[in-house]
C-alpha cells in the first residue's frame, strides 16, 4: 500500500430527511431534507493530521461520522486501504472500527456518567480482546499515565472530572484499542483556552508517539492551523479549498477561505481591521444555491458562478480549490476581494 | 478621576450568605468612547462583575462596594432612579440572543418596550425609530421582519436584535456579555465591527467581556485580565499583549496557537482554574503558577500601579516580565 490514500473520500453526499406534510406529499413535491454533505473528495495519508475547518452546518460533523460509518454515505463512498467500508460486515466491521476511532466534542454526554473510568476502559478493551482479562488492570493504568491521568482516576466516576479531564479519558479510550486513524470531532471547543492547550499539546504528543493518522475537525481556524499538516475548508457540504497548511493560510486560493481567515480574530492588536470580512449569512443548507454554493455571499461572484457549480482543480502542488476565479489568491496576480 | 463615565470601586460579590464570593474587590474605570475588554476564564467572574454592575444578581447575592455612573452610585439608588439608567443609560446585550429575548413577541413589541420605557416618543414616532435602529443594526427588510418572532431570525441576527433594543434608548454605555460567543466566525466579526461602529456613531463606551484572546486584540482599547474573581492584570490592549506583567496572563496569551508556531507545544497552563469554594490561600493562582515563590503561597499580592493606566498583582513580576511575551 502506498502512502497515497490511507482512507479515500469519493465523491460522498449525505442528506437527512425533513418529515413532509400530506398535502405536500400528493402535490407531487420532493421531499425536503437536509444536505449535510454535497459531495465531499478527499484522501487522508498515513500518519498526517488533516484539519477539516469550517463554520457551523458546513457538514464537517457530519463528515467525521461518515468517516467512522457512524452515518452510511447516501452517495459516493469511503475506502479504507481501498475497501467500501459500506461493504464491511461483522469481524471486519469490527476490526475497521478498531482501527479507526472517533473521539467527540462533549465530554459530558460521552462517557456513561454511571461506569467508572476503570469500566470505561476496560469495556473497550475486552469488547475488542486487545489483551488477556488479567493484564486489563495494568492495560488500563498505562492508558491512564498515557494521557497523563493519576492511577486513582480509575475508580472515580465521569462527574469527578474537570471538562479537561474528561476529554482526557474520551482519549484513553478512543487509545486503549490501539488505533491507526483518530477522528477528533471539535475536541478542545468545550473547554477552557488554558485546557485546550494542555489537551492540544497531549494530542501532538501522542500522535508523534504512537504514529497516528488525525482527522482534527473544528471551527477556530487557529487550532486547526496549528495541528495540523493539511487543512481542508467545507462550506455547505462541500469542500472548497485543501492544501497544505501553510500553503493554505498564506495564500488562500478561494474567496470563502480569505473571508473566514480575515474573519478570524487575530492575536495582534496592531493588526485590525475595520472591514467585514464575509457579509450575509450561511444559506439554508434545505434549499441550495444554485451554482457555486458561496456566490450569494461571495464579492466576486459572476454569471457563471450562479449557474455553473465549481469542482476543485489544482491551484499548485497538492493544493487545490473549487472556484472559477483561478487566478483568485494567485501570487502574481494579486485579486484585491 | 475626573474624566470617567463609569467608576467601579472594590466591587465584592457573594453568594451563599457570604460562602461563595463570585467577585472579589474589583475596581476599575471606563472613559467615555473606550472598549474596555474583561477577560477570563469561565468561572472568573466577569459576568458575575457585569451583572452586578447593572444590579441584575440573582437575591442570593450580596453586592459591596461602589459603582459610580456619572458620579452617582448605582448600587445604592432608589428603584425608580435605577430603571432610568438601567436600559435608558447603560444598555447591556447577552450571549445567548434566543434566551435574552422573548419567544412569544414579535421582535417590534420588544424593541418598542424599551422606547416606550426610557423615551417619550409617540406611537407614529417609536414605530419609525423601530425601524430606524434595524437598520442601524443592519438588519434587511425593517418593515417586515419587526413582525417576525425571534425563532425566525438566524443567530447573527438575534444578536442584532437584541443590539436594537440596548441601542433603543441612546445609551451612554454598552455592556456586553461574550454576545459573539455562540455565533460562527465570520458573523462574530459582523457583530464585533458593528459594535465598533455604533461606538464610534454614538459616542458610547463599551465594557465587553470575552474569554477570547483575539476578540480583544481585534476590538478593544484596554483590557483587564480576571481570575478566580480578581482583577490580576490591566493596561492596554498594545501593552498587555507585548509585556504581559502577571503569570497567568502570559500562560493565557501562550495556549492561543498563533502564527509561526506551528505543530509545537503550546505554553499551557497546567491544571484547572480552582473553584470559588476552595480558593487557594495566597495567590489564587500559584498552584498552576511557574513563577509562584514562598510569599505567593500565604500573600494575597495587591493590585498596584505600576504605571498611568497599568497595574498588576503579582510578586513576581519582574520575573514574568523577564520571561517575555509569548506572542
Amino acid at each position: 500500500m502506498t502512502d497515497a490514500g490511507m482512507i479515500t473520500v469519493e465523491g460522498i453526499g449525505k442528506r437527512f430527511a425533513l418529515p413532509q406534510g400530506v398535502m405536500s406529499r400528493l402535490a407531487g413535491h420532493p421531499a425536503p431534507a437536509v444536505h449535510a454533505l454535497n459531495g465531499v473528495s478527499l484522501q487522508i495519508r498515513r500518519g498526517e493530521t488533516l484539519g477539516i475547518v469550517g463554520e457551523s452546518g458546513c457538514g464537517k460533523s457530519t463528515l467525521a461520522r461518515c468517516l467512522v460509518r457512524l452515518h452510511d454515505c447516501d452517495d459516493g463512498r469511503i475506502l479504507f486501504e481501498g475497501q467500501d467500508i459500506a461493504g464491511l460486515e461483522g469481524p471486519a466491521r469490527r476490526a475497521f472500527n478498531r482501527r479507526v476511532q472517533m473521539i467527540f466534542q462533549d465530554p459530558f454526554s460521552s462517557l456513561n456518567p454511571r461506569m467508572k473510568v476503570r469500566a470505561i476502559l476496560g469495556e473497550a478493551l475486552s469488547v475488542h480482546r486487545m489483551c488477556p482479562a488479567a493484564d486489563i488492570p495494568d492495560r488500563i493504568a498505562a492508558l491512564l499515565a498515557l494521557v497523563r491521568l493519576n492511577p486513582d482516576a480509575a475508580d472515580r466516576y465521569p462527574h469527578e472530572f474537570s471538562g479537561g479531564q474528561r476529554q482526557r479519558i474520551g482519549i484513553a479510550r478512543a487509545l486503549a484499542v490501539e488505533p491507526e486513524v483518530l477522528v477528533a470531532d471539535e475536541l478542545v471547543s468545550a473547554l477552557d483556552v488554558s485546557v485546550q492547550a494542555q489537551v492540544v499539546n497531549l494530542l501532538l504528543d501522542l500522535q508523534q508517539r504512537l504514529n497516528l493518522t488525525v482527522v482534527f475537525v473544528a471551527h477556530d481556524l487557529r487550532l486547526v492551523r496549528h495541528i495540523s499538516h493539511r487543512v481542508a475548508v467545507m462550506y455547505l457540504g462541500k469542500v472548497v479549498e485543501i492544501g497544505a497548511t501553510e500553503d493554505l493560510f498564506a495564500a488562500p486560493r478561494h474567496p470563502y477561505t480569505r473571508a473566514l481567515l480575515d474573519a478570524a480574530p487575530e492575536l495582534d492588536p496592531e493588526r485590525r481591521s475595520r472591514q467585514v470580512a464575509a457579509r450575509g449569512e450561511l444559506p439554508s443548507p434545505i434549499n441550495l444555491p444554485q451554482g457555486c454554493l458561496f456566490h450569494t455571499r461571495c464579492p466576486l461572484a459572476l454569471d457563471r458562478c450562479r449557474t455553473e457549480r465549481p469542482e476543485l482543480t489544482d491551484r499548485g502542488p497538492q493544493h487545490q480549490a473549487a472556484c472559477h476565479l483561478a487566478d483568485f489568491g494567485a501570487p502574481s496576480t494579486e485579486t484585491t476581494a | 478621576m475626573t474624566d470617567a463615565m463609569l467608576e467601579v470601586r472594590n466591587l465584592t460579590t457573594t453568594f451563599g450568605h457570604g460562602r461563595l464570593t463570585a467577585v472579589n474587590d474589583v475596581s476599575f474605570t471606563v472613559r467615555p468612547g473606550e472598549v474596555l475588554g474583561l477577560v477570563g476564564e469561565s468561572g472568573s467572574g466577569k459576568s458575575v462583575t457585569l451583572r452586578s454592575i447593572m444590579r441584575l444578581t440573582p437575591e442570593s447575592g450580596a453586592v459591596a462596594g461602589q459603582v459610580l455612573w456619572r458620579g452617582r452610585d448605582v448600587l445604592k439608588m432608589t428603584a425608580s432612579d435605577l430603571r432610568r439608567v438601567r436600559g435608558g443609560q447603560i444598555s447591556m446585550i447577552f450571549q445567548e440572543p434566543m434566551t435574552a429575548l422573548n419567544p412569544v413577541l414579535p421582535v417590534f413589541v420588544q424593541i418598542e418596550e424599551n422606547l416606550r420605557a426610557h423615551t417619550d416618543l409617540d406611537r407614529g414616532a417609536r414605530a419609525a425609530r423601530a425601524r430606524e435602529l434595524m437598520d442601524l443594526v443592519g438588519i434587511p427588510d425593517a418593515a417586515r421582519r419587526l413582525r417576525e418572532y425571534p425563532h425566525q431570525f438566524s443567530g447573527g441576527m438575534r444578536q442584532r436584535v437584541m443590539i436594537a433594543i440596548g441601542l433603543a434608548s441612546n445609551p451612554k454605555l454598552l455592556l456586553a456579555d461574550e454576545p459573539t460567543t455562540a455565533l460562527d466566525v465570520t458573523i462574530q466579526d459582523q457583530i464585533l465591527k458593528l459594535i465598533l461602529d455604533l461606538r464610534d456613531q454614538l459616542a458610547m463606551s463599551v465594557v465587553l467581556v470575552t474569554h477570547d484572546l483575539g476578540v480583544v486584540a481585534a476590538t478593544c482599547d484596554r483590557m483587564a485580565v480576571m481570575y478566580a474573581g480578581r482583577i490580576v492584570e490591566t493596561g492596554t490592549v498594545a501593552q498587555v499583549f507585548a509585556q504581559p506583567n502577571h503569570a497567568y496572563t502570559r500562560g493565557l496569551l501562550g495556549s492561543v496557537p498563533h502564527a509561526g508556531t506551528e505543530r509545537s507545544m503550546l505554553l499551557s497552563i497546567e491544571g484547572t482554574p480552582p473553584p470559588l469554594g476552595a480558593l487557594p490561600a495566597g495567590c489564587a493562582f500559584h498552584p498552576r503558577c511557574d513563577f509562584a515563590t514562598a510569599p505567593c503561597r500565604t500573600t494575597l499580592p495587591v493590585l498596584e500601579d505600576i504605571a498611568p493606566d497599568r497595574s498588576v498583582a503579582c510578586f513576581n513580576r519582574a520575573a514574568v516580565l523577564a520571561a517575555g511575551s509569548p506572542i
